[in-house]
């Protein structure tokens, strides 16, 4: 056997994490866009900075602040403590909501340039075609975008998959918990095990390079406007 | 039966629409007018894909916007045809046209088969619309629109984006709807020609106001608003093919008050055409010429002089029979003739266009 079984242990719960965050954002990102995409608030402006803020931001300060709120002191800590389920850093549902804020404008800037690309009339011929705009978003403005949805969620599966600086904030390093494959090749690393640091960074670099290839190879050409 | 009453008030900046309308419950109403005089922007009003603050407005006795409520547009029974067809690309025809029809729940007057039929595109429903060419696309649009059988179909200058070419090619979709449907239909256009040959009542817009509204015929006939249709002032008579001279290659057509001989269109004795008579072509003569290469002279009465846009001339209008006809003349040659209303002339048409 090529990995260890806490190499194995590490990549499945990277993979969980990253699906679930995946899943996660396409729930909560895709209305986000598509306000983001179409409305004319003069806070617009102010909500996407704030979407692209961990774009740029160290994944460290991220994960500090982080931390402080979802702590015992901070608003999330007491009200997660108030609904009874204890404190969320150092556990995998703390990751996931770190990771959902940290993969945030993956999801959710594709699909805002997806939808903005469709353009207000496919939305209004449905309409006089009787959709409601519920109807409408989801038969006409989701399949448009589709190409668009594919590269998001493709990004921030990627994305979570690739994080380092804010699981090492919020989770910590607890086996089958909150180690993934990046914090584990760190572990690796720390322990002089090179062999075992390759091994693992050879699967992840492999696995960057095979989303990478899906991404601009296979990318499905946006459907011609008529 | 009620018509549409249209009451819209709007203001946005650089442009004001302020109309107050009220349209028949039958035919074609064309909506004419330049770039930026608001057509467009009422028809959108109407389908209530604009909402102006202040209106009212009523469809065959549906209110769908007055002070207290609002529909919104997938609640209006209506068809929309835009100027590109906007056909949804990820739908093939057939389900662009089943898109509308699942979701409507309009009494079925006109069948999906029924739509497909007038607009011939039966060859096309397996297609993808990147795959149609522009005049096809806009065929399945109008099918699309027409398939939801609508209390009132609204076009928005539907040919504008084809060439001539493919212009010549729906149109005579455009007038087997008109023959066939009773459907009303709002029809926005720029076009002389599109608008000589399909409407039947004409509201003619300036700068987001109405300038005039009515039957096409007496419309353009009017002398205290000349309304020019294309570069010059002129009436569109419906008339009916009685005769043709092979020999000739012409063609005897019948107004009320007389006819005419034209260019034989190909239509057959019986058919229902349109001619266009301009303002310029006519001629008038107190008696009755025979000398002369003009073929069309008809017996007529004065009934309204005006100065016309030149202060060098008139513009007469004449009674034919019950039809009415334009005549531009120096004002020299008016005071010459001593024209007068009431007074009986012959009129003498140099050309006739046949429009459809």
């Amino acid at each position: 056997m090529l990995l260890s079984s806490g190499d194995l242990q590490a990549i499945w719960l990277t993979v969980r994490l990253a699906g679930i965050v995946t899943l996660i954002l396409l729930l909560f990102g895709t209305p986000l866009a598509w306000w983001l995409a179409r409305s004319k608030a003069w806070w617009k402006g102010p909500l996407g900075a704030v979407v692209a803020l961990p774009l740029v931001l160290p994944p460290s300060v991220l994960g500090f602040y982080l931390l402080l709120a979802m702590g015992p002191n901070g608003p999330v800590g007491q009200f997660t403590q108030t609904l009874g389920l204890g404190l969320l850093p150092f556990t995998f549902w703390g990751l996931v909501i770190a990771s959902v804020f940290y993969s945030l404008p993956f999801m959710v800037q594709p699909l805002q340039t997806a939808f903005e690309a469709i353009g207000e009339r496919p939305l209004e011929v449905a309409a006089t075609l009787r959709a409601s705009p519920l109807d409408a978003f989801f038969t006409v403005a989701v399949p448009l975008a589709m190409p668009g949805f594919l590269t998001a969620s493709i990004l921030t599966f990627a994305h979570t998959v690739g994080e380092f600086g804010v699981v090492l904030m919020i989770g910590g390093n607890l086996p089958g918990v909150t180690r993934v494959a990046s914090v584990q090749i760190y572990d690796h690393v720390e322990a002089m095990e090179y062999m075992d640091a390759h091994r693992l960074s050879a699967v992840m670099l492999v696995f960057s390079f095979l989303v990478l290839l899906a991404l601009y190879a296979w990318r499905p050409k946006p459907v011609r406007g008529a | 039966m009620s018509g549409i009453q249209a009451r819209f008030k709007l203001d946005w900046p650089g442009f004001t629409l302020d109309v107050d309308l009220d349209l028949p419950a039958r035919g074609i109403t064309a909506l004419f007018g330049h770039s930026g005089s608001g057509k467009t922007t009422l028809l959108r009003c109407i389908a209530g894909l604009e909402r102006a603050p202040q209106g009212q407005l009523e469809v065959l006795g549906e209110t769908w916007q007055d002070s207290r409520q609002w529909l919104p547009t997938h609640q209006r029974s209506l068809g929309y045809v835009f100027q590109e067809a906007s056909l949804f690309p990820h739908l093939t025809v057939l389900g662009n046209l089943r898109y509308g029809l699942k979701r409507s729940s309009d009494a079925q007057r006109v069948s999906l088969d029924q739509a497909i039929e007038l607009l011939g595109i039966n060859h096309l429903l397996e297609r993808k619309p990147d795959r149609l060419s522009g005049g096809e696309r806009q065929r399945v649009g109008m099918a699309r629109a027409l398939a939801l059988s609508p209390r009132l179909l609204l076009m928005d200058e539907p040919l504008a984006a084809l060439d001539l070419k493919r212009k010549q090619e729906i149109l005579p979709y455009l007038e087997r709807l008109h023959a066939e449907l009773e459907i009303p239909v709002l029809y926005v256009s720029h076009s002389p020609d599109e608008v000589a040959r399909l409407a039947d009542h004409i509201v003619v817009m300036e700068a987001g106001r109405v300038m005039a509204s009515g039957p096409l015929t007496d419309t353009l006939a009017r002398l205290d608003l000349p309304i020019q249709l294309g570069e010059d002032a002129g009436v569109v008579l419906d008339a009916v093919v009685a005769e043709r001279d092979a020999a000739w290659h012409l063609a005897r057509v019948a107004f009320p008050g007389g006819s005419l001989w034209v260019r034989d269109g190909g239509h057959a004795p019986g058919q229902a055409v349109r001619v266009r008579i301009l303002a310029r072509d006519v001629s008038i003569a107190l008696q009755r010429t025979t000398h002369t290469s003009i073929q069309n002279c008809l017996s007529a009465v004065v009934d309204d002089i005006a100065d016309d846009h030149h202060p060098a001339l008139s513009l007469i209008r004449l009674k034919v029979g019950g039809s009415p006809v334009l005549a531009r003349l120096t004002r020299r040659a008016a005071v010459g003739l001593g024209l007068l209303p009431g007074l009986p002339v012959w009129v003498q048409i140099k050309a006739v266009a046949l429009v459809g």
